[in-house]
C-alpha cells in the first residue's frame, strides 16, 4: 500500500474549512491540504451583501479562522491556487493548479461552491455593472455604491434585496427589476413575496415586476441606465445583477462523476464513484424534507454548508452518518429580518400570524393538515418554535396558530398518530 | 488586548485574546473553540452561541435586543438570568463566560 498522502479539499470557504475542522475533530491525524483560488484566507460571505454601506469591506474581520488555528490543527491552507486538472488512481490521485503546482492525495473532497449566473445582456461589460459573490466583488461594489446616486438591482432574490435595502437606507434612489411576477419566487409563497414588494416600496425603493430588460446603456464606458422592453429608461450609476448561482461542477465532470444541478452525492456526501465526497453549494443531495424533485435538492446556505461538511468528513473516514438536517435560512434586509424554517414547496394551506404592514408576522405553511415550514419576519420566537417542532417531528395545529396572543412554542404538539 | 475566559461544561478553561470590538462568538469560533456552534455566523438567527455570563461580568454588557431575547427563549440548554447570545457581545474588556451542555 502506498503512503497515506492525506486529504485534499478543493475550495476553501465555509464548506472546505468545516470539512478540515471536522476531520481533525473526528481524530484524523493524516495530512490535510485545503486549497482555494481566492487570494484571501477563508471568510464568511453573508456580510458581503449586508454590510456594504461603509464604502469598503474588511475581509480580515470576516475570517472564518485565525492563521494560528490552521497551524495548530496542522492544516495546510493554500490560497490563490485554482485546481484545473484532476486525476484519479487506485491510491488516490493528483490535482494540478493553474499555477503549475501538483497536490497528491489519498482522499478527495470537493467544496467548490457556486459561481454567479451571468446575464448575456448588452452593456453588461460597462463600468459600474456588478455581480456579487466574493470579497473582491464586494469591495468594488462598495466603492461604487459610496459614490452613486441611482442604483438598479436586477433580480429580486435575497442578495439583490439585501443590497437594495442597504443602498436605500444610505439615501440612494433604488430600483429593483424582477423578471418574474413576484419577488424571491424560488423560496417563498405569494403572500411573503407580496410583503417584500410592499415593504421595500414603503421604504422608498421602486420595485418593478415582470420587468423585461432590453439592454444596459452607457456613456463613455460607464453605465448610465437600464432600458426596458416597454420603453422605460431607468437611470443608474451602479447596476447589481443578482440572478442566482450555478454550482461549480467542472472538476467533478473531469472525473466523470454524476452531475445534475450540482455534483450528485448520496445521503453520506459520497459522489457516484463511491469515494470522492462533495458538500455545500456545489452538491446535489437527498434530503428527507424535500417533497418532489426525487427528494433531491441543492442548497445554498451557511447552516447547510456546515452540516453537510460534517457528514462528508465522516464519510471520508469511513463512517456513515446520513445527512438529515432540517433546511433553514435567513436574510437580513435592513430592518427586515427574515428567517425561514423548513421547505414550503408542496403546501396546501397557509396561516398568517401577525401583521405584514407592521413588518412583524409569520406565514405558516401546512400540508395535509400538518405544519411543514414558516417564513418569519421580525418574529424570532415563531421561527425557533417552528424550527424546533419540525426538527422533532412535532406539529403546530393550524386552527390556533393565527392567534398572536398564543405562543407557538406552547402550541407545539406531538403529531396525531396517522 | 482584552481576554475572554471560556469555561467548558466540564470546568476546563480557555483564555483567548480578543481584538477589541469583535464579538465573543467570533473569538471562540475563529480559534476553533468547541462548544460554540454559531451556525448563522453572528446574525442572532440561530441561537447556537448561547453562553452564561460569569458572576461579576454581567454589568457593562450591551442591552439585550428583542431578537436576542426571543432567540434565547428557544435555546437547546436552559435559559438562565445570565444567558446571552455571544454573537451580540462585542468584547470591550476582560470577560468570563460558561458554555452550556448543548447548543443544538
Ligand atoms: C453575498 C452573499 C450573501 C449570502 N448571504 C447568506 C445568508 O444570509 N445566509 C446564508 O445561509 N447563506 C448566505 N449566502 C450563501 C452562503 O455564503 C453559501 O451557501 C456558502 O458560502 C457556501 O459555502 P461553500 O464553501 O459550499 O461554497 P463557496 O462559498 O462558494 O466557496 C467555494 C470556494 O471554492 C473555491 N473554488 C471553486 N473551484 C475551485 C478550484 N477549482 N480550485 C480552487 N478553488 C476553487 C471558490 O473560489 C470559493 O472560494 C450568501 C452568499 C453570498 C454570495
Amino acid at each position: 500500500m502506498a503512503m497515506d498522502a492525506g486529504t485534499l479539499i478543493i475550495g476553501a470557504c465555509q464548506t472546505g474549512v468545516q470539512l478540515a475542522a471536522s476531520l481533525r475533530e473526528l481524530g484524523d491525524t493524516s495530512p490535510i491540504t485545503l486549497v482555494g483560488e481566492e487570494p484571501h484566507a477563508p471568510y464568511q460571505r453573508p456580510p458581503l451583501s449586508k454590510e456594504l454601506h461603509g464604502g469598503t469591506i474588511d475581509v480580515a474581520a470576516l475570517s472564518l479562522r485565525t492563521a494560528d488555528w490552521y497551524r495548530g490543527q496542522d492544516i495546510s491552507l493554500i490560497t490563490g491556487e485554482r485546481i484545473v486538472h484532476l486525476e484519479r488512481d487506485n491510491d488516490g490521485g493528483a490535482a494540478t493548479s493553474a499555477g503549475g503546482r501538483t497536490f497528491r492525495f489519498s482522499r478527495l473532497a470537493l467544496a467548490t461552491g457556486a459561481a454567479v449566473r451571468r446575464l448575456p445582456l448588452e452593456g453588461a461589460e460597462l463600468a459600474g455593472v456588478h455581480y456579487l459573490r466574493d470579497a473582491s466583488d464586494a469591495a468594488r461594489l462598495a466603492a461604487d455604491l459610496a459614490a452613486a446616486r441611482d442604483v438598479v438591482v436586477i433580480g429580486g432574490g435575497f442578495i439583490g434585496l439585501e443590497v437594495a435595502a442597504g443602498a436605500r437606507a444610505a439615501g440612494k434612489r433604488v430600483t429593483v427589476l424582477e423578471a418574474a411576477p413576484r419577488l424571491v419566487g424560488r423560496a417563498v409563497a405569494e403572500e411573503t413575496s407580496e410583503y417584500f414588494r410592499a415593504a421595500h416600496q414603503r421604504r422608498g425603493t421602486l420595485v418593478v415586476l415582470d420587468a423585461q430588460i432590453t439592454r444596459l446603456a452607457g456613456t463613455g464606458g460607464q453605465v448610465a441606465g437600464v432600458e426596458l422592453a416597454d420603453g422605460t429608461q431607468v437611470s443608474a450609476d451602479v447596476v447589481l445583477i443578482g440572478v442566482g448561482v450555478v454550482p461549480r461542477t467542472e472538476l467533478a465532470e473531469q472525473l466523470g462523476l454524476a452531475v445534475e444541478n450540482g455534483i450528485e452525492v448520496d445521503e453520506h456526501g459520497l459522489c457516484s464513484d463511491g469515494r470522492t465526497v462533495a458538500a455545500g453549494d456545489c452538491a446535489n443531495l437527498p434530503n428527507p424534507y424535500v417533497r418532489g424533485s426525487g427528494g433531491r435538492v441543492r442548497m445554498e446556505s451557511v447552516p447547510h454548508a456546515l452540516e453537510h461538511a460534517k457528514t462528508a468528513a465522516a464519510a471520508l473516514l469511513g463512517r456513515r452518518e446520513p445527512y438529515r438536517m432540517l433546511p433553514w435560512f435567513w436574510s437580513d434586509q435592513g430592518d427586515i429580518k427574515l428567517q425561514i424554517a423548513g421547505l414550503s414547496a408542496g403546501f396546501d394551506q397557509t396561516v398568517l400570524r401577525g401583521d405584514p404592514e407592521a413588518d412583524k408576522f409569520s406565514l405558516l405553511y401546512y400540508r395535509e393538515g400538518k405544519i411543514i415550514a414558516a417564513d418569519c419576519v421580525n418574529s424570532a420566537a415563531d421561527f425557533m418554535a417552528v424550527r424546533n417542532a419540525l426538527a422533532r417531528g412535532q406539529d403546530i395545529p393550524a386552527a390556533a396558530a393565527a392567534d398572536v396572543g398564543a405562543r407557538l412554542k406552547q402550541l407545539t404538539r406531538e403529531p396525531a398518530v396517522a | 488586548m482584552p481576554k475572554v475566559t471560556f469555561i467548558q461544561p466540564d470546568g476546563l478553561q480557555n483564555v483567548l485574546d480578543a481584538e477589541a470590538e469583535t464579538s465573543v462568538m467570533r473569538v471562540a469560533v475563529s480559534n476553533g473553540l468547541p462548544g460554540i456552534v454559531a451556525e448563522c455566523g453572528g446574525s442572532a438567527m440561530c441561537a447556537t452561541c448561547h453562553v452564561y455570563i460569569e458572576d461579576g461580568y454581567l454589568d457593562g454588557l450591551p442591552e439585550m435586543s428583542e431578537v436576542e431575547d426571543e432567540m434565547l427563549d428557544c435555546t437547546a440548554s436552559e435559559r438562565c438570568a445570565n444567558s446571552r447570545l455571544s454573537c451580540q457581545l462585542p468584547v470591550v474588556s476582560d470577560l468570563a463566560v460558561r458554555l452550556p451542555d448543548a447548543q443544538v
